[in-house]
């Protein structure tokens, strides 16, 4: 159990701030907080990340296996993004299979990633219509103090961008060898916002989480594009409010980039 | 995503459809009030191929009890696919698509009703697909948000969408799956509320420009204010008919 009534006092005090234009660490509404990125995370993963954005704390890991391709698409290979909300990392998390907001999580940072084409999944057949690559991005959160799309998007991009293909003999991998790295040709960011009464603020804090009625992410890549929407939670945005997100997404996934 | 598609021509130069519609027309759509007697609130959906089921029990206690909220009811949202609803059959057990779905219509509709008034309790909206071809997520809550009206539950306002998107460079509503399967496709399925527009469903796959997106955004706004007076007459037929003695 959370302590319920410890919350509304302090959503009470941040809507308050708010009103004034006030965010209670200080940032502007438009203000991201800057990710702290790093790649030591686990020498058997074949990629890595760990990304922090205030005290929220991700790590991403990569495995590359050999698997089947699908029927309907035999020289492709594929990606799978997985989200695990660690009992370890928040008191309201349970073990137990992942449950609707972590499966929203990593199918939001999965599309991000997937739509903007940055990878080309015919590079990932080894034989057509029998072996292909299959790469799995499994995120683990750390400690949530809001924003996990965002900080997990970062992780699971980082992760990739590092991903190394194992070695292969006679379609098997050779373990510990590596052949060259995974080829990512776009860079797309996720950027989340939050509404707070009327007031839309970039990257959440927990505490912002607790308070908002909806919540808004858009994938972006470097040529401006938008690659992902995903609306969230029960209350509604207007389109000059969502057209605003758009602008802010394309100058504050540049910061971000710069980073990776 | 990824097929090998052939120089389809998407949109013709007098402007049709593979399928002869227009950029900016709906599939045909019906919609049946109160087809499930036993619910509180039900209502059958034909939209293009979809062919949807939707009904509402509650508001009723809230169980598990854990799950309840003290200041307003909580919408449980079941969008489910029938196995023989897809061109493969679909394992019947909900996968991470329906799941992610479910959320995000179920938080589509909590805005558009007084959940205020009922705290402690449920509202369950479930929705069965049984036959699909594109747009199901926002057939299923188009159909969801009738069966609320039906049920009798004070609501703002009705909720009301459509797909819109790219296909072979042109942007076009109500996308059918040859055309989300286009090489250039862009699917976003959206919602609002029909009188204040505000937006409370919106997702998007695919790469697009923010000019395209702006210009998608017009086209959806109009396309959904025909749904909504689909709604509204299916709402007003069942009284007109009789339907609701029999």
């Amino acid at each position: 159990m959370s302590f319920t009534e410890l919350w509304d006092l302090r959503t009470d005090k941040l809507i308050a701030e708010l009103k004034q234009g006030k965010r209670l660490d200080a940032r502007k509404v438009d203000e991201i907080r800057k990710p702290i990125i790093t790649e030591d995370v686990s020498e058997n993963a074949d990629g890595q990340a760990r990304v922090k954005l205030g005290e929220t704390d991700v790590i991403a890991g990569v495995k590359m296996i050999v698997g089947e391709p699908y029927p309907d698409s035999p020289n492709q290979g594929s990606i799978s993004v997985g989200a695990e909300l660690l009992p370890l990392a928040d008191p309201e998390y349970e073990s137990g299979p992942p449950r609707e907001e972590a499966i929203e999580l990593s199918r939001v940072v999965d599309r991000g990633i997937r739509e903007s084409g940055a990878i080309n999944f015919e590079d990932l057949s080894i034989v057509s219509g029998e072996k292909s690559w299959i790469g799995f991005v499994d995120i683990y959160i750390l400690n949530n103090d809001g924003n996990l799309f965002d900080a997990c998007g970062i992780a699971a991009l980082k992760a990739l961008l590092n991903t190394k293909l194992p070695k292969l003999e006679d379609h098997k991998i050779v373990k510990g060898e590596y052949s060259g790295k995974l080829k990512l040709n776009a860079k797309p960011i996720l950027n989340t916002f939050a509404k707070i009464g009327n007031t839309v603020v970039a990257d959440p804090t927990l505490l912002e989480e607790k308070a908002m009625t909806s919540r808004f992410s858009v994938a972006v890549t470097e040529n401006d594009d938008i690659t992902a929407f995903q609306k969230g939670l029960g209350g509604s945005f207007k389109i000059e409010e969502i057209n605003a997100a758009i602008d802010l997404s394309f100058k504050n996934s540049k910061q971000i980039r710069k980073l990776l | 995503m990824g097929k090998k598609v052939q120089e389809i021509t998407y949109v013709d130069s007098k402007g049709k459809r593979l399928d002869g519609r227009k950029v900016d027309e709906l599939r045909p759509i019906k919609i049946k009030v109160g087809v499930i007697p036993r619910a509180d609130g039900s209502a059958y959906l034909e939209w293009g191929q979809n062919k949807v089921y939707a009904s509402v029990h509650g508001p009723r206690e809230c169980l598990p009890k854990h799950t309840a909220n003290p200041y307003k009811a909580v919408v449980k949202f079941n969008y489910r696919m029938a196995s023989f609803s897809v061109p493969d059959r679909k394992n019947p057990k909900p996968g991470r698509r329906e799941i992610e779905i479910s959320k995000v219509s179920g938080e589509a509709l909590e805005r558009a009703i007084f959940l205020e008034k009922f705290p402690n309790t449920q509202i369950d909206v479930n929705v069965e697909i049984v036959d699909s071809n594109a747009g199901s997520r926002i057939a299923a809550l188009t159909a969801a948000s009738v069966a609320c009206a039906d049920a009798g539950l004070p609501m703002r306002d009705m909720v009301c969408g459509t797909g819109v998107g790219r296909a072979g460079g042109k942007i076009i509503v109500d996308l059918t799956k040859d055309e989300e399967d286009a090489p250039d496709a862009v699917d976003i399925p959206i919602a609002i509320l029909p009188n204040s527009k505000e937006i409370v469903l919106l997702q998007l796959d695919g790469v697009m420009p923010k000019k395209e997106w702006e210009k998608a955004y017009e086209m959806a706004v109009d396309a959904s204010m025909k749904v909504y007076e689909v709604q509204k007459q299916a709402l007003k037929d069942k009284y007109l008919n009789g339907d609701d003695k029999k």
